[in-house]
């Protein structure tokens, strides 16, 4: 069990909050809900709406997709933004690999998140950057 | 000491039942979680000691919420009967009995003053469904340590209390979330927490800062505001309110009227604002917060400051045998069966099973924090201990092709498993080649969805956040799971030809009617 504190520095690492001060943090650390996912349980599931998003802080998930897993995620790395931006349901299923401490957002909080920290909403834009440039990558 | 002996041990021993020995599975504390997973797993046969270091049944209610009035209600007029399970919706304070006479007793306690029953109401509901239903606890028993042992008989643990050491296979630990927890924030060690608040009326004419807005924090300013010169209320992130988020996330309705007096000018400050230090001016203290917003230092004088900075679950060193917890509430690790993610044969009953979290679709939690959640959960658990680790078989009715609708239709509308444990709980029916359609009863949702089985439907009352409360019917078909969200209604009427033509179309996927 992590206090506070921990978490915030925690999140200091990650490069998703690498922009935002500490009391910013504490008031992530605060909005943000920590959970814990046993090895083997589904934390996203493909098709059902109402998820949330989430943040690694320790453990290993697999995106699972009809069954065959695609790639995995690991500490500092978040998912469940896609669906909640744009309004479906996961087409995928997010599994821990091992048991997983994260934290999570749910749906309806996200967008005013996002709103209220920018720096925050331009790093998600960086990372989904990325992925789309390593999708298109390995498609050509 | 002199012992007793005679005519006089045995009225002793009766009146302290469970001493010390090996027991099939042995349970710790006697507020509603432990007095309602005792009471259904001794309907279900299971043998058992039920163990509390308290004097009398009630839990935290024999102390909480300090300003007398709960938070859950229990209406006393409501469109079903008081004896009926369908009343268990409008009552969210009665434990649950299959004797309709031992049925919604909080009402009975009640004096008509309000819905929310006062505190030394709920306590003699909860006493008084201990006496009735004949449920015995070893009251005054401490449990201390615990430890694993193997031998020839297995694994089992050992409780050792005050009493004794206490034997068991399986081990259910249903001791709340009641330890006052204070941050690391310097100087916090000089202040009261929520837990030691005084009376009331000793607050006059006093300026109050209260570390923390959630439903204590707003406890203490409501209960205050017309003794204290001041109240500030500060975390550091906004305050949701449950008006707001449409669910019980936030400061109940009762406790905003300090919000009012914020936006008002009347004298209460909310501030989003982290406190950097706490320190001794004479006799008053002095808090230095920094804003969320701009990190901007700000500086207050106050005679009074209470921590209302929550409480963790008493685990004492389960953790040393490997049980893992997490959050600020220290809530242990677990399965969607209650039971420890890390320590099989551990189950956790009551409050505590909110670490259990289910899918909280939309971001809206379980109630299994609250009575009217965590009774069902308790039911549940009992009947899992009992077939999973004692071999026990719960008969499962078969229903006809053809009463399957109707089934359907009046269990979304009556349930109260389903209405309190939204996207939690689900009523299950399976289809198989060898059993035909069988109602297989109240089962965690989570299950359903994730742990296979034949095919069949579970169907779960869901709400979004947005004000609406809908239907919501799970298919699993061949192994695959596909949702179905029926339309809400005004008046949360789910059997209208609306709902059971689509309830129908989605039956008649699985053949069913």
């Amino acid at each position: 069990m992590a206090t506070t504190d921990e978490i915030v520095d925690d999140l200091s690492g990650f490069a998703l909050f690498a922009d935002l001060g500490s009391a910013q943090l504490q008031q992530v650390a605060h909005t943000f809900e920590e959970r814990w996912f046993p090895e083997g349980e589904r934390i996203l599931r493909q098709g059902l709406t109402g998820s949330g998003f989430f943040v690694i802080l320790d453990g290993e998930v697999g995106i699972v997709v009809d069954g065959e897993q695609r790639t995995t995620l690991g500490r500092g790395d978040f998912f469940g933004e896609v669906s909640i931006l744009l309004g479906d349901a996961p087409v995928a299923d997010v599994v821990a690999l091992r048991a997983v401490r994260c934290m999570f957002l749910a749906g309806p909080g996200v967008e005013g998140f996002l709103v209220a920290n920018p720096r925050v909403m331009y790093r998600m834009l960086q990372a989904q950057a990325r992925r789309l440039r390593n999708a298109n990558r390995w498609r050509s | 000491m002199a012992e007793l002996s005679g005519p006089a041990a045995a009225e002793a021993q009766a009146e302290r039942p469970f001493p010390p020995g090996e027991y099939p599975v042995v349970v710790v504390g006697s507020g509603p979680g432990g007095l309602q997973f005792s009471y259904a797993l001794r309907r279900l046969g299971i043998d058992h000691a039920l163990i509390s270091e308290d004097l009398a049944a009630g839990g935290m209610f024999r102390r909480w919420p300090f300003f007398q009035r709960l938070l859950s209600w229990t209406k006393p007029f409501a469109p079903a009967e008081r004896s009926s399970r369908a009343y268990e919706r409008y009552d969210w304070n009665s434990l649950i009995a299959d004797d309709p006479a031992h049925r919604a007793l909080q009402v009975g306690f009640m004096d008509g003053s309000s819905e929310f029953p006062a505190r030394p109401e709920m306590e003699r509901n909860l006493v008084t469904f201990a006496e009735r239903t004949g449920i015995r606890v070893r009251f005054g028993c401490r449990w201390e340590s615990t430890r694993r042992v193997e031998d020839r008989d297995g694994e089992r643990f050992v409780l050792t209390t005050s009493d004794g050491e206490y034997t068991a296979r399986v081990a259910v630990f249903a001791v709340g979330v009641a330890e006052p927890w204070r941050p690391p924030t310097p100087g916090i060690e000089l202040v009261a927490h929520y837990a030691d608040t005084r009376p009331a009326e000793t607050y006059a004419d006093r300026r109050i800062f209260i570390i923390g807005k959630q439903n204590s924090g707003f406890e203490i300013a409501s209960g205050l505001l017309q003794w204290a010169s001041r109240i500030i209320l500060a975390s550091p992130s906004p305050a949701k309110l449950s008006v707001n988020t449409k669910s019980l996330v936030g400061v109940r309705a009762r406790y905003v009227q300090p919000v009012e007096d914020h936006n008002l000018g009347g004298g209460v400050s909310i501030l989003d604002a982290s406190v950097d230090s706490i320190e001794r001016a004479g006799k008053a203290f002095r808090v230095r917060v920094r804003r969320s917003d701009n990190g901007a230092g700000l500086e207050f004088e106050v005679d009074e400051v209470i921590a209302a900075t929550g409480f963790v679950t008493p685990l004492r060193d389960l953790p040393d045998l490997g049980i893992a917890t997490f959050g600020q509430s220290k809530l242990p690790a677990q399965t969607p069966w209650w039971e420890s993610a890390n320590v099989p044969g551990i189950y956790f009953a009551g409050t505590i099973g909110q670490g259990s979290a289910g899918l909280k679709k939309h971001g809206i939690p379980a109630n299994s924090g609250a009575v009217h959640g965590a009774r069902y959960n308790a039911r549940l658990l009992a009947e899992r201990i009992a077939t999973h680790d004692f071999g026990a078989v719960v008969p499962r009715d078969p229903i006809g092709n053809g009463d399957v609708l109707p089934f359907c239709l009046d269990e979304l509308q009556r349930s109260p498993e389903l209405w309190h444990q939204r996207a939690y709980l689900a009523s299950v029916i399976t289809v198989t080649p060898e059993d035909g359609i069988r109602q297989a009863g109240i089962v965690p949702l989570a299950t359903f969805l994730d742990d296979g089985g034949p095919d069949g439907i579970a169907l779960t009352i869901e709400a979004d956040g947005t004000g609406s409360i809908y239907p919501a019917v799970y298919v699993r078909n061949d192994g695959r799971i596909a949702e179905h969200l029926l339309p809400p209604h005004p008046l949360l009427d789910f059997r209208t030809s609306e709902h059971r033509d689509q309830l129908s179309a989605i039956l008649g996927t699985l053949g069913l009617r």
